[in-house]
Formats: C-alpha cells, structure tokens, sequence
C-alpha cells in the first residue's frame, strides 16, 4: 500500500513539475490552460490514490468527480475569457496584453 | 493489482505530459491532452475508482478536447516563418525541463519514499463497496452535488455573457 502511495506521489510531483515549468516559461494563455488542465489531474490522481490507500474510494471517487466538475467548468469560462481577449487584441502573448497599464 | 502495469502506466501518463507542453502544434497538444486523460482513467479504473474513471474519459478526455479544439479552429494559423521562429525559442525554453524532472525524481526517491515507511492511518469509517459509491453520492455528499450543479449554472452563465457581448458588438 504505502509503495503504491509513493509511487503515486512521485508521479503526480512530475506531473506537478512539468506543468509549472509550462506555465513559468511559456507565453500562450491556451498553453496556460493546457498547464492548468495537467495540475488538475495530478490533484485527481491523488485524489483517488488516496482513497485507494486508505480502503475509501467512495469518498474519494466523490471528490475526483466534484474536482472534474469544477476543472469543466473553469476550462469553459477561462476559455471564454481567452477568446475575448483575441478579438480585442488579435493575439494571446501575455507579453504583449498591457491594455491596462497605466 | 498488476504494479508492473500501473508503473507502465504513470510512467506513460507523465511522458505524455511532459509531451503536451513541448508540443508546438496547439492542436496536437491537445490531442495530447485528451491522451493524458485517457490514461489517468485507466489508471482511476485500475485502482476500483470506476465511476471517477468514466467521468475522467468522457467529460476530461471528450468534452474538454472539443472545447480546446474548437476554440483553436477560431484562432489564426502562423506563417510557416513565424511557426519556424517560435519553434525555435521554445526548444530553448524547454532545454531545463528534463533536469527539473530528473531532479524532483530523485528527490521523490531520496527524501519522500522514507518518510511514507509507516502504516497509513484510516481516518473515516469504511463503508460497504457495494453500495459505497452510489451511498456516498446521493445520500452522504448531498451538498456536493448541489455546489455542483451552482458551478455548472456559473459556467453556463459565464458562456452565456461571453456569446452575448459578442452579438452585442455585431
């Protein structure tokens, strides 16, 4: 048991790693989302390692799904607000969206 | 449980991740993407979280894949030069990507795996497997499903305001 949780934990530690290296360096809001998306299933994989762990997968299952839920839901409204922010500019380089500096 | 499969597996399910943000192409990325969620399911159905791992495949790998793709179909495509140019500043970028990995690995190895020797402790009550899953849901995580469903009307609100603005300006 406590391997398998190990082995999970390093797993979702890479997972974690790669995402925000991603996010650190890159310059694109969709690759943004795409890092974000990569977080949220670590967090899922442990969710559900967790349950598997401790013999309570029901709970466990329960929060995997409220998490998958929550992810659906901001993917969409990040997604819209991605999107209106290349209408108004014509680009998604975080570098260059200073529309409100002062 | 087969631990030489669920190893295969997560090794395959980090490798595809580390390959959805070193991929160029928006769109292959995604279809990485919906890779990833595939494995993870598989990974969620080996360990008996079925109902998770159903969800995990259809909505993660499905829904979300469409909404990616659709949303980069509206985006404009780069010139072959442009796509050249960045191509080449993000090889740059990701040359520290796998010494991060390599390093958080042999951390997880080194400094984790000696602190997890003990036994784990169980801190709710189990319940029985037949039923846990359907109990849980409808009877025990009630307020769950109602915070849910508010999120879900969130989003469609959210989706609503945004396709709105867009008729308003037309």
């Amino acid at each position: 048991m406590t391997s398998v949780f190990a082995l999970f934990l390093t797993a979702a530690a890479l997972l974690v790693t790669t995402a925000v290296y991603s996010l650190i360096i890159t310059r694109n809001l969709m690759r943004i989302l795409l890092s974000l998306e990569i977080i949220t299933k670590a967090v899922s994989l442990m969710m559900i390692c967790v349950g598997y762990v401790t013999d309570q997968m029901a709970a466990a299952q329960s929060y995997a799904i409220t998490i998958i839920i929550i992810e659906v839901m901001l993917l969409v409204v990040s997604v819209g607000i991605v999107f209106g922010v290349y209408r108004q500019n014509g680009h998604l380089n975080t570098d260059d969206l200073n529309n409100l500096k002062g | 449980m087969n631990e030489a499969w669920l190893i295969v597996m997560l090794a395959a399910l980090v490798i595809s991740a580390a390959l959805v943000v070193m991929m160029r192409d928006l769109l292959k990325a995604c279809i990485g993407l919906a890779l990833v969620s595939g494995i993870l399911a598989v990974v969620m159905y080996m360990l008996g979280a079925h109902l998770a791992a159903v969800f995990e495949l259809s909505v993660c790998a499905g829904l979300i894949t469409v909404i990616f793709v659709s949303t980069i179909s509206m985006t404009k495509v780069l010139t072959k030069q442009e796509a050249e140019e960045r191509e080449r500043k993000r090889r740059k970028r990701f040359r520290y990507l796998p010494i991060a990995l390599l390093l958080v690995l042999a951390l997880c190895l080194s400094v984790l795996l000696p602190f997890l020797n003990g036994p784990l402790t169980r801190l709710l009550p189990v319940l029985d497997p037949e039923s846990a899953g359907k109990e849980m849901i409808w009877n025990l995580r009630q307020t769950d499903l109602l915070a849910q469903i508010c999120i879900v009307l969130v989003g469609v609100y959210g989706v609503l305001i945004f396709f709105k603005k867009e008729g308003a300006e037309k």
